[in-house]
């Protein structure tokens, strides 16, 4: 028996495209005094990372396997593939929004675009993760160089102490993570999803550990979704951070997590659903809670934007709850829930992201009154801040987010939890009130500053696209719902 | 297959959407004319509907494609006699406040114009489709236009107050509509189906009592907050006192219209059981707010919230109608959406001529003797506000009459003796009503003139007239009206009606 793993190239290709830019950009950099070049060769890497995608779609494939058929260590699927696309497009929406002369001039551009690309590469290989180390592996690829990115700004001790402040709760996340994983290895004997699935449904003994390892492995993903407990990085760590890696960790970095969540409730720990759906449910519930809650006193943009993140990452929660049910199709519809909302919603926090990252460029303090009448001055930008406003809101015109909402109330109502339905609408009210705040700020009239920012091309290029594909998600909410039907 | 309605409904977008991109130079000036000749012409698509569908029974002008097939969402339309007059009343009010704006020429009437026909889109999609989720996003769909409309055209004297009125709208309605969309998700999940049709012909069929119950709960919560039942009415008289002239129009004529019209067109038919274990409740908090409307209205000295308040004093009838789940009741409760929204467009569109007037619409400060300073004006507040204590001979009258006749023999399942004691209850509102509204006349009608004249003019009257004709017509002839409700309401109560 060979001992050597036969390696499907194509199928990690789109992920190899990125490391190897990464590499690239880094050496380019080295060698070269121009920065344009860093963003240049992203964007090419994103793209052939792209193409490579198109082959592998509607095509399942298996790679790393075991020789013995016990389980593979990367997969690619549907599941994969919709994510994958989040990671890409918001990648090269960051790189967008980290031109130069469109990020703060202290951030080195070479190294900032290394740092992004490799987590990036990380995001994507969590995707196609299917057991528990290379999970870990890829998740500690994307917070790694996530830190860095964050305290990248020379010179700025806020950006420091914020990147301080991240790694410190990741660190602590991630080693009881690791503990969980090693009580649930030490029980199952098995790494890969289908292997401790399979375990589980056996009845592993003993049954009250395996519990305690499946819960604490939760641990390290519910700090990358920022549930709350694990919330408390959020803020600072948004606001220190440049505007471009505020919305990276906020779309891709969060979406990591999700897609982590998702392979390993539904395909490893189904069976120990009862234990971890109710402590997910109230998770889901405080999360939305306390994010709105604590949304609602923010007069900063970025704060806003943060605390609005974590509550929505309780609404991206709350299918999860139920995604171990019994039923073929309520586990179906909550794993399509999350994946739906996960992609609206980083279309529209992108588009946010984008709006901030001009606006910023130019009031750095970046307090919610400098957005008076921006419609008026920017006509552009006021109008992709408001329409992606409305979507996180999830009201009309905003179709995209409130079918989002819809989805994710049909599979927590079909999934039995109609306390949680009860929470999400109370929290859909809480979470308009500031949502409409800002927008009202944005639409209304114009201020004493009535000088017109100047948006640079490129971060221009990242709104007008967010805002295409809010309003194309609005007309034809059918594109994202129901995928991996 | 009929594109009419789509075309009903599409219209008033696609005006929003031309102001939206009209280039901004021009646009002030022409933003109230592009709004009339939009209204005018969805008012004129309107009556052709009513004149296809007229006195035919059962669903008409259907249309229906797939929307979103993974969520089973479809776009499904048709009207039928519970439908029409209240697509008739929406286009209609809708174009006077368009011809209101013409003469008052607000601020930034462009964004103003722009946002009446997003409500107008909403409220003419709610009125016409027949798909549970596009009921609740057409639902969803006036709040933010409407949250504009009172938050930047509101009471110019109280900048900070109409803000706040616009918000406690905005989120009491959004929490009740996201409530709503659970009750029909459970709806959903135990029936397969959004088709409101369906829903009805089935009769519950599919559901547990105990189903049936949640999802009546849940779905009426957002109803009532939107029509509004007492308690749950806190939003309405700051929303009404703050909002702009059109804005209260619009409000009291055909958004708390929305939420009855739920009622009868969903709530009844599609969860019978939970409505009939509801229903005396409702017709008790019905009761309720028709009592404290008519106390509250006693002690206000603003028109504008006076008015206010007797809308929940007269939507308290309308949902006692509803409660009472007879053909009787449901008839009373569909004539009675009429008239108020008739006769309270009207006292809005009054209070507002003299809230302009005067600077406020304090009935201290509007003062007395408007018989001899606007002779005209005074003549039609008085006869506006005689058919909204339910003078026989005007609108008002009919409403009530049929709803409290429901409510002296309710569907037979309903505890009767329940259903006589809300009857009393609304025999005393009636009355109640009937004392605040004299005394609105006498102190604002009759006495020694204290201040300048200010008569109403020919535009204004033109603007109030179609109201005020329907108003005498409708009391006159309610059979015009009853005529086509009374065969919709029969085969939505089924066999039993």
């Amino acid at each position: 028996m060979s001992t050597v793993q036969a390696i499907d190239w194509a199928a990690t290709a789109p992920l190899l495209a990125v490391a190897v830019t990464a590499v690239v950009v880094l050496v380019v950099d080295a060698f070269t005094h121009h920065p344009r070049w860093a963003g240049l060769l992203s964007v090419l890497g994103l793209a052939v990372a792209t193409v490579s995608v198109l082959p592998l779609v509607g095509d399942d494939r298996a790679t790393f396997c075991l020789p013995d058929g016990r389980g593979c260590s990367f997969v690619v699927d549907e599941l994969t593939i919709g994510f994958w696309v989040v990671v890409l497009a918001g990648t090269l929406l960051t790189v967008m929004l980290s031109a130069v002369g469109a990020i703060d001039d202290r951030v080195p551009t070479g190294e900032h675009h290394f740092l992004l690309l490799c987590s990036a590469a990380g995001a994507l290989a969590i995707a196609g993760a299917r057991d528990l180390a290379t999970l870990v592996i890829a998740l500690e690829l994307v917070s790694l160089p996530a830190f860095a990115l964050v305290g990248l700004k020379r010179g700025d001790r806020r950006s420091a102490e914020a990147a301080l402040k991240f790694f410190l709760v990741s660190v602590v996340a991630t080693a009881v993570m690791l503990y969980g994983i090693s009580l649930v290895y030490g029980v199952t004997g098995s790494m890969h999803v289908g292997g401790i699935r399979a375990a589980l449904a056996d009845g592993a003994e003993p049954a009250g550990v395996l519990a305690i390892g499946v819960v604490l492995s939760l641990f390290g993903l519910l700090f990358k979704v920022a549930a709350v407990p694990l919330h408390g990085w959020v803020p600072d760590t948004y606001v220190g951070a440049p505007p471009a890696v505020a919305a990276y960790l906020s779309v891709v970095s969060k979406a990591a997590g999700f897609v982590a969540l998702l392979v390993l409730l539904s395909r490893a720990f189904g069976e120990y659903g009862e234990v971890w759906g109710p402590i997910l449910a109230a998770v889901a519930a405080l999360t939305m809670t306390v994010g709105n809650v604590l949304a609602l006193r923010q007069r900063h943009a970025v704060r806003l934007l943060a605390w609005s993140s974590v509550g929505q990452s309780g609404f991206m929660l709350a299918p999860l709850a139920v995604v171990a049910d019994g039923r073929a199709e309520v586990s179906g519809a909550a794993a399509e829930a999350v994946l739906a909302y996960l992609l609206i919603y980083s279309v529209v926090n992108l588009g946010a992201f984008a709006v901030v990252a001009a606006v910023s460029r130019h009031r750095p303090a970046g307090a919610i009154s400098d957005y008076q009448g921006l419609v008026r001055r920017q006509p552009w930008a006021g109008v992709g801040l408001a329409f992606a406003l409305l979507c996180l809101a999830g009201l009309p015109p905003g179709i995209a987010g409130l079918f989002a909402k819809v989805v994710v109330f049909e599979s927590v109502v079909t999934g039995g939890l109609g306390w949680l339905a009860v929470v999400m609408a109370v929290n859909v009210a809480i979470g308009l009130a500031y949502y409409v705040r800002w927008m009202a700020v944005v639409l209304g009239p114009v201020g004493e500053d009535s000088a017109s920012p100047e948006v640079h091309p490129a971060v221009a290029a990242a709104i007008g696209a967010t805002l295409v594909a809010a309003i194309g998600l609005s007309v034809v909410p059918s594109a994202v719902l129901g995928l991996l039907g | 297959m009929s594109w009419l309605l789509p075309l009903l409904v599409a219209l008033p977008a696609t005006g929003a959407l031309a102001l939206a991109v009209w280039p901004r130079s021009s646009a002030d000036r022409l933003g109230a004319m592009v709004g009339v000749a939009v209204a005018a012409a969805t008012f004129a698509v309107s009556l052709l509907v009513a004149v296809l569908t007229w006195g035919r029974d059962g669903m008409r002008l259907e249309s229906e494609a797939a929307w979103i097939p993974a969520l089973d969402v479809w776009w499904r339309a048709g009207v039928d006699g519970i439908s029409l007059p209240l697509v008739l009343l929406t286009t209609l009010l809708s174009l006077l406040c368009m011809v209101a704006l013409l003469w008052e020429r607000p601020e930034r009437v462009r964004a103003l114009v722009l946002s009446l026909l997003l409500l107008e889109t909403g409220v003419l999609g709610t009125f016409v489709v027949l798909d549970l989720v596009l009921f609740f996003v057409f639902f969803e769909v006036v709040l933010i236009p409407m949250w504009f409309v009172i938050a930047d055209w509101g009471d110019r004297h109280d900048p900070a107050g109409r803000r706040r009125a616009a918000t406690v709208f905005l989120l009491l309605t959004v929490a009740g509509s996201a409530v709503m969309l659970v009750g029909f998700l459970v709806v959903h999940a135990h029936t397969g189906t959004f088709d409101m049709v369906e829903l009805a012909e089935r009769g519950g069929l599919g559901m547990s009592t105990q189903v049936q119950v949640l999802a009546a709960a849940a779905i009426g919560l957002g109803l009532a907050v939107k029509a509004p039942m007492w308690p749950l009415h806190i939003w309405l008289p700051d929303a009404h006192g703050k909002a702009p002239t059109v804005g209260s129009v619009l409000l009291a004529g055909v958004l708390l219209k929305m939420g009855t019209y739920g009622f009868v067109r969903i709530w009844v038919p599609a969860v019978p059981e939970g409505a009939q274990a509801l229903a005396p409740y409702l017709a008790c908090l019905a009761a309720v707010g028709i009592v404290y409307g008519s106390f509250a209205c006693l002690a206000q000295s603003d028109l504008k919230r006076l008015v206010a308040y007797s809308s929940v004093g007269h939507m308290g009838f309308v949902l006692l109608g509803i409660a009472t789940l007879t053909p009787v009741g449901l008839n009373g409760a569909l004539v009675a959406n009429i008239a108020h929204g008739l006769i309270t467009g009207l006292l809005f569109f009054l209070a507002g001529a003299l809230k302009d007037r005067h600077g406020s619409a304090e009935l201290t400060a509007i003062g007395r003797g408007l018989y001899a300073r606007s002779p005209r004006l005074a003549a039609v507040l008085a006869v506006t506000a005689m058919a909204s204590l339910g003078l026989p001979g005007l609108a008002g009258f009919w409403g009530e009459m049929l709803t409290l006749l429901g409510a002296f023999d309710p569907a037979e399942a309903l505890p009767r003796a329940t259903f006589l004691a809300c009857m009393v209850a609304g025999g005393v509102g009636a009355v109640l009503t009937a004392a605040y509204f004299l005394h609105v006349v006498r102190r604002l009608c009759q006495g020694e003139p204290e201040t300048a004249p200010a008569e109403a003019s020919t535009r204004e009257l033109a603007t109030w007239s179609p109201l005020l004709v329907l108003t005498v017509v409708l009391g006159l002839a309610p059979g015009l009206l009853l005529t086509i409700t009374d065969p919709a309401v029969r085969l939505l109560l089924g066999g039993d009606g």
